[in-house]
């Protein structure tokens, strides 16, 4: 018997809820104390398609899915002939009895064809064949023999409270059915079982896109305005649900460059304001990004990557816009991006992205993709600590025009928005006291803000450095350098940024166990860096690989454009599915020829 | 609406205007601060946003908050800072490229929201600071460096348009009369929601055809019929489309029963948002997480 290392997929036809089983099914296996990794798989499609949900459980925090699956839940016929070969051999297929699914070619490989009557059980007991995905997730808790009090405690969470009793108690009454039938059928063929760990702590089950959010929020981010874009869309959502508890305004705006102006707007107003969207919103957004730098609006983009060209594969995962987002905008302007890996980073990421913004007065990116956006995992509620954000948030130079005595007292030689320092910093009363009334411009201007009719040579030079100046500063004073996992001395070390982190990270931990010595070096801060210090730190490495989810190995680019080093070799992938331990070990073997 | 006493030297600024002698934007900018005046807006109560253009540059020529930004760009922008300071009084300064042109969807789509905002748009049916290409609003047949045959579009019908849109406050002025020009914005930075004033603006240097004597051969004022009611969307749709030897200037169309977007917005119920405090309450925070578990 395998206890607690298991992963299931789930699969079927988009609108079968195949999403919404596989989430309830792992937020029923983290209330049990379990660790969960959820990640999703859907095409660009309503109705109909091929979409499916998996879900790795262990009694260890995990980072990434496993190509390799143990139980295979089939909600169609289209799911056993795509997925079949991922499950290892003694393990099993459960799908409804009326399907055409070739039994013997289960067999054949070493797999257990489990045939339910999910169907039958949903009309007959729940009166409704749509409780069919009940009964499927409680027939596959029967036959991991994992506690279907669990199960019943999501479907009330789901069903019970709001649409009234009656549909939960139907849809528990099939769950108890299938998960007996299943039992008795197949529990004792199948060699992987969910035993809850007993009085585990409460943890929360969140994705990327969630933390992202709840990071904002904690930020006391007031102000978001967006286009719908996946994978970006549900962070957008989020903000949404939140804005009338938290006094937040959201605006759905006419496209993606009216949604990056609508935040510097407000952000010049002095609150703090984001804007998320994709590769494609983007590229929209580009030339008012430009504006915000030479207007030094602090203004932060969520750009939640997918693979592209043009429309790509829009509900799939990539890692192809560094390179663009680093040099996007037309003109040289100081701006800071961050790629948090894992769902704690994308909570302390967002909110520190406000900071950044505000201190150095420069629009800050946040990287996250498709995989990151959905991950899944069970947290503890401590790790994402709402306290610490609050004393850490740092307005910089920021005084608000309703704050008077500070006002009065800053403005008492008179007030230049974009007064020369040394740290190229100004200080920043947005508009409305009468002590502080000022014009600012896009053109290139004068300390007072107003444009430089007379365009001089002396006043661009001053300016430019003034406004390149924050980037030096920022570097050297906030900016993280890459940190490493894994052990100290190591023969190869992954190099690596953003939500590469959890599928490098896993393949670290199986190498060193097979008896390689590698580690990983991830970066979290893209921009602005201080890159001796990151050449010495690659020049202590004995070989660096980088691994990436793009073409052209992006990162190993940027660092060779920064340090002059280069990557003894790129694992990468750009198929849009997202990175795994399995798919880096193998490229590894291939690549590490001419290592 | 403020009642403090302002006059025209407290709107004076600094910086010298670049336009060329005989410019229609010379009119606006004094209309402009002759509303100020009359209405007793202080400098640090007003912000301009700006496209990009000769009359985008007005920010600069008049004491108050000011933000130029991009071609196209102001009315986003004009929105998100209205949100975030619903108490300011927030006007955009653009050009018929700006708002008829590149920035026609926001145009489009702020109109339906109905936002505290006065639209000021030159409408001088060319590019003046580009130097003499046509504009959208240029008349069918306009020959230019880029039309050398003549233009084969339609010019845009602003007031038709905005009409349509629904725009609560639709009116065109014309800056070689700033005194009645003054008026219209006046009215249309008291009016509650979106209020376009398109601006009849020559250019002297590159429009010979719509000349401050072709247009003053033409318009007459809208007001100086009684029978004619503002209220009245037909009627404001008819004379929309009157041009040619007689050009309505004035208000076309008036709407006071709508809402505005941000007194439809709860959060701004009590004050600005940039006044609230961050962040938000821990306990606020955490039940959040509970959410989760």
């Amino acid at each position: 018997m395998v206890k607690n290392d298991v992963s299931f997929k789930l699969g079927g036809e988009a609108g079968q809820g195949v999403e919404s089983s596989g989430m309830g099914f792992a937020k029923a296996i983290a209330r049990a104390g379990l660790y969960i990794f959820g990640v999703q798989d859907y095409m660009s499609r309503i109705r109909g398609g091929h979409n499916w949900y998996q879900v790795r459980v262990a009694e260890r925090q995990l980072y990434s899915h496993e190509p390799a699956i143990q139980l295979l839940i089939a909600f169609d016929e289209r799911t056993v002939e795509e997925h079949l070969s991922e499950v290892v051999e003694g393990g099993g297929v459960l799908y409804d009895e009326g399907f055409k699914v070739d039994a013997e070619a289960i067999k054949a490989r070493g797999v257990i064809p489990m045939p339910m009557p999910l169907l039958k059980i949903a009309e007959e007991v729940g009166g409704n064949k749509l409780m069919m995905n009940t009964a499927a997730v409680a027939a596959a808790a029967g036959i991991m023999e994992f506690d279907l009090s669990y199960i019943e405690q999501v479907i009330r969470d789901n069903f019970g409270r709001r649409k009234g009793s009656e549909i939960a108690d139907r849809n528990i009454r099939v769950a108890n059915a299938a998960y007996e039938e299943a039992r008795k059928r197949y529990a004792h063929l199948f060699e992987w079982k969910l035993e809850a760990i007993p009085n585990a702590p409460k943890r929360m089950v969140i994705n990327g896109n969630q933390a992202l959010g709840l990071g904002a929020l904690a930020a006391g981010c007031k102000f978001v305005a967006s286009y719908p874009m996946t994978p970006a869309s549900s962070l957008f959502e989020f903000m949404c649900a939140q804005a009338k508890r938290f006094g937040i305004v959201v605006r759905q705006s006419e496209d993606e460059i009216s949604g990056l102006l609508h935040c510097i707007g407000a952000a010049h107003a002095g609150v703090r304001a984001f804007a998320c969207t994709s590769g494609g919103g983007f590229s929209l957004m580009v030339e008012s990004l430009s504006l915000a730098g030479s207007t030094e609006t602090p203004v932060v983009i969520v750009l939640a990557q997918r693979p592209g060209p043009a429309t790509g594969l829009p509900t799939r995962t990539g890692q192809e816009d560094l390179l663009f987002a680093l040099h996007a905008g037309h003109g040289e302007f100081p701006r800071a991006v961050l790629a948090p890996g894992t769902i704690e980073q994308c909570f302390y990421e967002m909110a520190r992205a406000f900071n950044l913004a505000e201190k150095y007065q420069m629009p800050v990116i946040v990287f996250t993709d498709n995989f990151l956006a959905n991950s899944l995992r069970a947290i503890d509620p401590d790790a994402f600590d709402f306290r610490k954000v609050a004393s850490e948030i740092d307005r910089g130079k920021l005084i608000l025009p309703h704050e008077h005595e500070r006002v009065e007292q800053a403005v008492a030689n008179g007030y230049r928005r974009y007064e020369f320092t040394d740290d190229g910093i100004s200080l920043r009363i947005p508009p409305g006291h009468p002590k502080a009334v000022y014009s600012v411009a896009g053109e290139e201007h004068l300390p007072e803000g107003f444009i430089d009719w007379e365009e001089t040579a002396d006043n661009r030079n001053k300016m430019t450095r003034k406004r390149m100046r924050k980037l030096e500063v920022a570097a050297a004073n906030d900016m993280r350098l890459p940190e490493f996992y894994g052990p100290d001395d190591a023969d190869i070390t992954f190099v690596c940024w953003g939500s590469s982190y959890g599928p490098v990270r896993e393949a670290v931990d199986l190498l060193n166990r097979n008896g390689m010595r590698v580690n990983m070096l991830h970066f979290v801060d893209i921009h602005p860096l201080d890159w001796d210090r990151v050449a010495d730190i690659l020049d202590n490495c004995r070989s660096w690989i980088s691994v990436e989810g793009n073409y052209t190995g992006q990162l190993a680019r940027w660092i060779r454009m920064n340090t002059g080093r280069k990557a003894d070799a790129v694992i990468s992938k750009y198929d849009g599915r997202p990175l795994n331990p399995t798919y880096i070990i193998e490229h590894l073997q291939e690549v590490l020829v001419g290592v | 609406m403020a009642t403090a006493t302002v006059t025209m030297k407290d709107l004076q600024s600094p910086v010298e205007p670049t336009w060329c002698p005989g410019c229609g934007d010379y009119g606006i900018l004094n209309a402009v601060k002759r509303a100020m005046v009359q209405l007793g807006l202080r400098p640090h109560e007003v912000f301009f946003v700006s496209g990009i253009g000769c009359g985008s540059k007005l920010p600069d020529y008049i004491r108050a908050n000011g933000f130029n930004s991009l071609h196209g760009r102001p009315v986003p922008i004009a929105q998100g800072f209205l949100l975030a300071h619903h108490d300011m009084k927030v006007i955009v300064v653009d050009g018929d490229g700006d708002n008829y042109g590149i920035g026609g969807n926001h145009w489009l789509h702020i109109m339906r929201r109905n936002p505290n905002i006065t639209h000021i748009v030159q409408n001088n049916m060319v590019y003046g600071l580009t130097k003499g290409q046509y504009a959208p609003t240029s008349m069918k047949g306009y020959v230019s460096t880029t039309s050398p045959e003549g233009t084969i579009e339609w010019p845009v019908n602003p007031i038709a348009i905005a009409i349509a849109a629904g725009a609560t406050f639709v009116a065109r002025g014309f800056s070689g009369d700033p005194k009645h020009l003054a008026d219209l914005i006046a009215k249309g930075i008291q009016h509650k929601g979106y209020a376009l004033i398109d601006v009849f603006q020559p250019c002297v240097i590159f429009n010979r055809v719509n000349t401050y004597d072709w247009f003053r051969e033409r318009i007459y004022k809208l007001e100086d019929d009684p029978n004619y009611d503002p209220h009245d969307r037909n009627a404001a749709w008819e004379k929309a489309h009157e041009w040619g030897d007689r050009i309505p200037i004035g208000i076309f169309y008036i709407n006071e029963e709508m809402p505005t977007l941000e007194e439809q917005i709860p959060a701004l119920a009590e004050k600005p948002l940039y006044q609230h405090e961050i962040p938000p309450k821990l306990e606020d925070l955490e039940a959040l997480k509970v959410a989760f578990m």
